[in-house]
């Protein structure tokens, strides 16, 4: 059994589907080893066919791996034990449409055993929080998708998991609906539980993750907190300063700004002393700073790196997955 | 079993909301209605015709929607990937199936009430008068439906639906011939051993639908023994607990892609 602060716990696991005379078998996982602690939010990233789904359907039982082990809150995955702590929602759900959303909730809340006060008392409380409580007495068939989305993500809460997986929540969902993903998973965060969050948002993945994991072709390329994976790959810092006149630009920096207009000049700086040094001296002139911005690698281009790092050496080694 | 008690309570919404079986129930009702017509033109026995066709159509269409909703009941929550948050929640895969197997049982149940109410309507119209033999065999009906239930399950947990379809309508074929089968091969002079070997298999591995059909002995008034009752009953419940329990075994291994 693992410690008791390791909420996921992978080790060596792997999944290959068998083939059939038209196919060929395919290895999805490869000798995955990932650790989530509690609390923690936890980006699980990777293009179409990485292995993130199949990830998620083996620690939610629905799959089972050809080898290796993963445990769920010190339990064997698939254990109706670890099923108990958890909350899922699924990639692009399907729900029962002719329940509506109070029927399907009571549903859900009686299959992980509550009683009828907490199930009622539990609606009540997430119904808002999604922001469905109109929609209370409404037949899912005649609910929206992001709608859907709402209802879907409240069954994953029913039983005040432990631990929430999210495949892909925000797909398909307007700007609303994303804000609305993503506050649910910062209260989660403040609730103090722990999160496995799978998407193709990398910009939400950012916001919202502490660490991330990468994967491409079933195997983890790079699992880092979010912030020091983007510290590593900080170009540069631009600092923008209004009301000034051309002689005291002069003074602040020695560099020629990289944009100016009549009413700003911007200034790159190496990193952040030199940064402050500069923002110090335009201070001392009685200039406006307006703004202080990390130039920076986003996780969308670091994930495309990795991507392409580990595309080209399959390319070297044609074996690949398929076997 | 709070568990099974909200998947029976679900699948039991869910196959009353189905427009299959209404389509089923009303061509039951009209075939029940019909055979007034059919009955007014035979001579003689018309009371007996009008007994006969009243109880078959309770038992086919029963059938078929034990059948139908019944093969459609797993299937479309493994197509719909509804399954996904069903299995992966604390309950066994096989509490999810009993729950599926006693949501459409009651939903036949209820079906064969309403049948056995416009039959018995009918007979009252007809001034044929109502015999308890008539209850017995359309509760044996109904005992046989939980057994074929118990079979479309078994295929539809492993099998498309259109294979699940010809699976348990073979199976259930079978059933109805298997005792009549092994009958002629063991009195027939003719038969060859392999053949009374074959037709004794084949008694053994398929439930004796046989057991269930007093219709005859109803449409003659001849009243249906408490021990007969208690036998076939018995006997439902045993092979529909021997089905749910190979079609867990197979389902608790089963990847849902």
């Amino acid at each position: 059994m693992i410690g008791s602060d390791s909420v996921i716990h992978c080790e060596g696991l792997s999944k290959r589907y068998r083939g059939s005379l038209l196919r060929r078998s395919y290895l999805a996982l490869d000798s995955l080893d990932l650790q989530v602690k509690r609390g923690e939010v936890v980006g699980y990233i990777g293009p179409n066919g990485a292995g993130k789904t199949t990830t998620i359907k083996i620690l939610m039982g629905l799959h089972r791996q050809t080898s290796g082990r993963a445990e769920i809150l010190g339990q064997p995955v698939g254990s109706v034990a670890a099923r108990a702590r958890i909350g899922y929602l699924p990639e692009r759900p399907y729900f029962y449409d002719y329940l509506t959303a109070e029927e399907f909730l009571h549903f859900y809340g009686t299959l992980y055993g509550m009683s009828a006060q907490s199930r009622r008392q539990r609606i009540d409380e997430l119904l808002p929080l999604v922001k469905i409580e109109h929609a209370r007495k409404i037949p899912l068939r005649k609910f929206s998708k992001g709608m859907l989305q709402r209802v879907g993500l409240a069954q994953a809460l029913i039983n005040r998991p432990e631990l929430v997986v999210l495949d892909e929540p925000s797909s398909g969902l307007d700007p609303m609906g994303r804000m609305l993903i993503r506050d649910v998973i910062f209260e989660l965060k403040r609730q103090g539980v722990t999160v496995l969050f799978c998407s193709h948002i990398l910009s939400d993945v950012e916001d919202i993750c502490d660490r991330v994991a990468i994967l491409v072709k079933g195997k983890l390329v790079k699992l880092a907190a979010v912030d020091s994976l983007i510290q590593e790959t900080m170009h540069s810092v631009e600092v923008t300063v209004r009301g000034f006149t051309t002689e005291e630009l002069s003074k602040i920096s020695a560099e020629q700004p990289i944009l100016l207009t009549p009413e700003r000049a911007t200034f790159s700086t190496p990193d952040h002393e030199s940064a402050t040094e500069l923002v110090r001296r335009a201070l001392d002139q009685n200039l406006k700073v307006a703004s202080i911005k990390p130039r920076r690698e986003t996780l969308e281009s670091l994930f495309v790196e990795h991507y392409t790092a580990e595309d080209q050496d399959r390319g070297a080694n044609p074996e690949g997955n398929q076997r | 079993m709070i568990q099974i008690w909200a998947v029976t309570l679900n699948s039991f919404r869910e196959a009353m909301r189905d427009k299959v079986l209404y389509s089923l129930l009303f061509f039951a009702m009209l075939m029940i209605l019909a055979s007034l017509a059919v009955a007014q033109m035979t001579i003689g026995e018309y009371e007996k015709v009008l007994r006969d066709l009243g109880l078959a159509a309770i038992s086919i269409f029963g059938l078929m929607i034990a059948i139908f909703v019944g093969i459609g009941l797993v299937h479309k929550e493994i197509e719909r990937k509804t399954i996904y948050t069903i299995v992966s929640k604390p309950l066994h895969r096989w509490q999810f199936l009993v729950g599926k197997f006693l949501g459409l049982s009651a939903t036949l149940l209820l079906q064969v009430i309403s049948m056995a109410a416009a039959f018995a309507l009918i007979l009252v119209f007809a001034e044929a008068g109502l015999h308890s033999s008539l209850l017995a065999a359309i509760w044996l009906s109904y005992t046989e439906l939980l057994v074929v239930t118990a079979i479309a399950l078994l295929f539809s947990s492993f099998s498309s639906p259109v294979l699940a379809s010809m699976f348990t309508i073979g199976f259930t074929l079978i059933g109805r011939l298997s005792s009549g089968l092994l009958e002629f091969a063991e009195q027939g002079e003719s038969s060859s051993e392999s053949f009374r070997r074959f037709a004794r298999i084949l008694y053994r591995v398929v439930p004796d639908l046989q057991t269930f059909n007093v219709r005859t002995a109803a449409s003659h008034e001849i009243g249906v023994g408490w021990e007969y009752l208690g036998y076939g009953t018995g006997y439902a419940v045993a092979w529909s607990a021997a089905l749910l329990l190979i079609a867990s075994v197979i389902f608790h291994f089963r990847e849902f892609r």
